[in-house]
């Protein structure tokens, strides 16, 4: 990076108060060791980074986990962050909301609601929270979230298991009076990835869910805004991951740990902790985070490609977590010479049957299970142990 | 073509304020944030809940006079805002 591209200041901060959750998603984005991350930061550690964060020019706070109510504190931090001038979003699976919750965190001036559900279907949705409660609990809290006129987001992780319901699924968001709905195909990060066979879904059946999302956004129009995130699985090129790497979103971990996306934790770089640093230095002049900022550190095919500043490479944590190396291009792109780790994985989905092995569950057993990796293994490798 | 005499307010989840890193009014809304340009900051600035289209037309015909057509891209501007429901239109009671 040249010193005449100072990097903008962050516009995004994500809050990740706890990796605590009382659900156990087989596609949690946490990080699969999350168990060994035991330390949190305290309350007033927190309000430093709210503080921090919006002097430097962050404008939307995002509230998350883990699952956020957890943290006692959190009414006291949405209270700081509204203060201080942000938009606060609390993503949350609503499991630990009550109608009490609810009320507590619009007096602190809470601006929006962003609720999880796992399906349409009671059981399977059950089945894949882990838990036989939450599926009414969700509409439960989601009447609440309107009664107490938040807007609302509802989100849906798809994946091979649930895709098929998206009729459903929509006609349920439609009845909860959702304002937005995120259809977020499973990104395979995480627990995800090691889930990957049992989630991917096949060709046909986002082909299908598409077509589906896409006639319920001309008659819905503006009623209920329907955002589909594609699985980058199936592009021929990356997507343009975090709008860059360190360019806009900056996530700060339960432990403080720094980061330019909730994955990174993965990638063998060192990135600070906002116990010792503060978050100005973190941003623009550690090395973690210029790490991958710019061009400078790409390789062919990315380094002459035309494209380079639209997708900025792709994914650095998707790289390395199937290549091993964080500076290749991401292999979803048709143009990587690894492109074929993603392309096998994809033909396989086509044919295997996803019963075959069963969801690995995120839950502290797993977590520990899993960190045995050793440091020089390579995590596909790693698999079911 | 909009109706003049219908009176625009800001989407009540949304946000307007200024940001003096970013040195512009920025609309705020759940997980997004859009950069207004001068213009668009002005005519949001102007939706109180009280003024029609019309009256805010002429309000900033007169601030800013060197304009041509700002009916025109006034009408342009709410039709686009209420397709992205940035704003609500509605009629004086």
């Amino acid at each position: 990076m040249s010193a005449a591209t100072s990097p903008a200041p962050p516009l995004w901060l994500l809050a990740e108060l706890t990796y605590r959750c009382p659900l156990q998603c087989p596609y949690c984005s946490n990080p699969v060791d999350f168990a060994h991350i035991k330390e949190e930061l305290s309350t007033e550690q927190w309000l430093q980074v709210l503080q921090q964060g919006r002097a430097m020019g962050a404008a939307q706070l995002g509230f998350s986990g883990g699952e956020p109510l957890v943290r006692q504190d959190l009414e006291i931090l949405v209270a700081e962050g509204r203060q201080l001038g942000y938009y606060t979003n609390l993503i949350t699976s609503g499991m630990g909301l009550s109608r009490e919750r609810i009320a507590s965190l619009k007096q602190a001036g809470l601006d929006h609601i962003q609720l999880s559900f796992q399906d349409s279907d009671a059981d399977i949705n059950n089945y894949l929270a882990g838990s036989r409660k939450a599926f009414a609990n969700k509409l439960e809290m989601a009447a609440a979230v309107k009664e107490f006129d938040y807007p609302m987001v509802v989100n849906f992780v798809l994946h091979r298991m649930n895709i098929d319901h998206i009729e459903s699924i929509l006609d349920l968001c439609v009845e909860l009076g959702a304002d937005y709905v995120e259809l977020a195909n499973t990104q395979y990060y995480g627990w995800a990835f090691h889930n990957r066979q049992q989630l991917l879904p096949t060709r046909e059946q986002l082909q299908h869910a598409e077509a589906v999302t896409n006639a319920y956004r001309e008659r819905l129009q503006e009623r209920m805004k329907i955002y589909f995130v594609v699985p980058d699985y199936f592009e021929e090129r990356p997507k343009p991951c975090m709008n860059g790497w360190g360019s806009i979103f900056l996530t700060i971990a339960p432990d403080g740990r720094a980061l330019p996306c909730h994955s990174a934790r993965v990638l063998p770089l060192d990135f600070p902790n906002v116990k010792t640093v503060p978050l100005q230095e973190i941003w623009y002049d550690s090395p973690g985070f210029n790490h991958f900022r710019g061009d400078e550190w790409m390789q062919e095919p990315c380094r002459s490609c035309p494209e380079k500043k639209k997708d900025f490479g792709g994914c650095r944590c998707q790289a390395y977590m199937l290549t091993g190396d964080a500076s290749q291009a991401d292999p979803v792109c048709s143009k990587s010479p690894h492109h074929h780790r993603v392309a096998d994985v994809v033909a396989a989905a086509q044919e295997t049957d996803p019963e075959v092995q069963p969801l690995l569950f995120r839950n502290p057993d797993n977590s520990r299970r899993l960190a045995v990796c050793g440091e020089d293994e390579s995590p596909q490798d790693c698999g079911h142990r | 073509m909009m109706n003049p005499q219908l009176i625009p307010t800001l989407n009540r989840h949304f946000r307007l304020q200024w940001e003096p890193v970013q040195d512009a009014y920025v609309l705020l809304y759940p997980e997004g944030m859009v950069k207004l340009n001068h213009s668009a900051a002005e005519i949001l600035r102007a939706c109180d809940g009280e003024r029609t289209i019309a009256e805010i037309s002429t309000e900033l015909q007169q601030r800013y006079p060197e304009v041509e057509d700002i009916d025109n891209d006034i009408d342009e501007f709410f039709e686009g805002a209420t397709r992205n429901g940035w704003t609500r239109c509605e009629c004086r009671d």
